[in-house]
């Protein structure tokens, strides 16, 4: 690994550990999360009604660290905090692994 | 008005405290609908950049799959002849940054929440085909591990971020600098780069999710998946991406250009230097 290389890895893990930022801001400034990407309960509030479809494709995956969030609904802010820094951790490892292996096979040809 | 007024008076419109409250009643004057409703409870604008399941109908998301699947695979052949070992690394770091960027969710007080997503810095430094195949594998294990964007709307999400957003970066990239490789016409490139690559994404997705009400209502002609029409949605996206995110985006991807090209100068794919693409079809067969 090149020095530069190394920095870069650097600036990545410090990035990942600052990432709680990325949900004790949106607290702080009340800001709500993002437009559209509301649950059935409030689009019922909202609209008075669950579209069908949307209420049949909403709960088709049930994904198993949801929200990031490795605790149950509605979590304690430390445990949100590192729920999302050890989510962070998780989500890196698996892409980089991933990414490493398919484009290692795919440059195999020496370039 | 003191300067300090007019500063706060600034960011406040900047904020869109005001800009908001006053689209928001412009656009819903004299509808006594349910969206106006929508609106009055959630400010209008913001993310939404991950599509969740069930806000695509299958008459969009199948074949936004399909678009998709064609991307890989031309993003496989592609890769195949002219990946350079020396990138690989860089790729697999590409694929982190662009997974933790979009983790930083970015605050519009009292509204909404959006982030970065970093596919444009991806695309100058690596190669818009690099950019799809690393922003790709970030938004399928969001999906599956963290359920942040749906699955049946996957090939949509990697359409709009990892497609979408990498070529348009790329090509505003290569169009803003012209054959000048000056730092100042760098910077300013880099920075309409992640800008408009962004912004363009947003669009793509409000309107995958804007016709939904066209093409897809119940019998009682109630919509049957995203309710809200293209006349909500494309604003709502776009203002908020137009004035905070898309800028962050830009600065995100001015600021590593800058970066990489104080230090590995000649890695960079979008100029001219031997990582480029020209370089790099001449010295293959």
């Amino acid at each position: 690994m090149t020095k530069f290389q190394k920095k870069l890895w650097i600036g990545i893990l410090v990035m990942a550990v600052l990432t709680p930022l990325g949900i004790l801001l949106p607290e702080k400034f009340n800001a709500g999360g993002a437009w559209g990407e509301w649950g059935v309960e409030k689009l019922e509030k909202l609209l008075g009604f669950v579209p069908e479809g949307l209420k049949k494709l909403t709960d088709l995956w049930k994904a198993p660290i949801r929200d990031y969030n490795f605790g149950a609904e509605p979590a304690s802010k430390i445990l949100q905090v590192v729920s999302y820094i050890a989510s962070g951790f998780l989500g890196i490892g698996v892409c980089v692994l991933i990414v490493y292996i398919i484009s290692r096979l795919m440059a195999k040809h020496g370039k | 008005m003191t300067i300090y007024q007019l500063l706060t008076r600034a960011t406040k419109v900047l904020l869109l405290t005001e800009v908001r409250s006053s689209f928001v009643a412009f656009l819903f004057s004299g509808r006594g609908d349910a969206l106006s409703s929508i609106c009055g409870i959630s400010p209008i604008g913001g993310g939404f950049m991950h599509i969740p399941d069930g806000y695509l109908g299958p008459q969009t998301y199948i074949p936004l799959y399909g678009v998709s699947v064609g991307f890989w695979a031309m993003a496989q052949r592609k890769l195949k002849k002219e990946l350079s070992l020396k990138h690989v690394p860089y790729l697999a770091m590409a694929a982190a940054f662009s997974f933790l960027i979009q983790m930083f969710n970015i605050p519009v007080p009292g509204g909404t929440t959006g982030h970065a997503v970093g596919a444009g810095i991806i695309a100058i430094l690596l190669g818009p085909w690099t950019a799809v195949l690393a922003v790709s594998v970030v938004l399928i294990i969001q999906a599956i591990l963290f359920g942040d964007g749906g699955i049946t709307a996957l090939g949509a999400n990697c359409f709009n971020m990892a497609v979408v957003m990498p070529f348009v970066s790329y090509g505003v990239f290569k169009l803003a600098k012209g054959k000048s490789e000056g730092r100042v016409r760098l910077a300013i490139s880099a920075f309409l780069s992640g800008y408009l690559g962004l912004l363009v994404a947003a669009l793509f997705t409000a309107a995958e999710f804007g016709i939904q009400p066209l093409i897809a209502t119940g019998a009682d002609n109630r919509p049957l998946y995203a309710p809200y029409p293209l006349s909500v949605a494309i604003p709502a996206m776009a203002i908020e991406h137009l004035l905070v995110f898309g800028v962050v985006e830009g600065l995100v991807t001015m600021l590593l250009l800058r970066y990489f090209l104080k230090h590995e100068h000649d890695l960079v794919y979008g100029l001219s230097g031997p990582s480029g693409p020209d370089n790099l079809a001449r010295k293959l067969p």
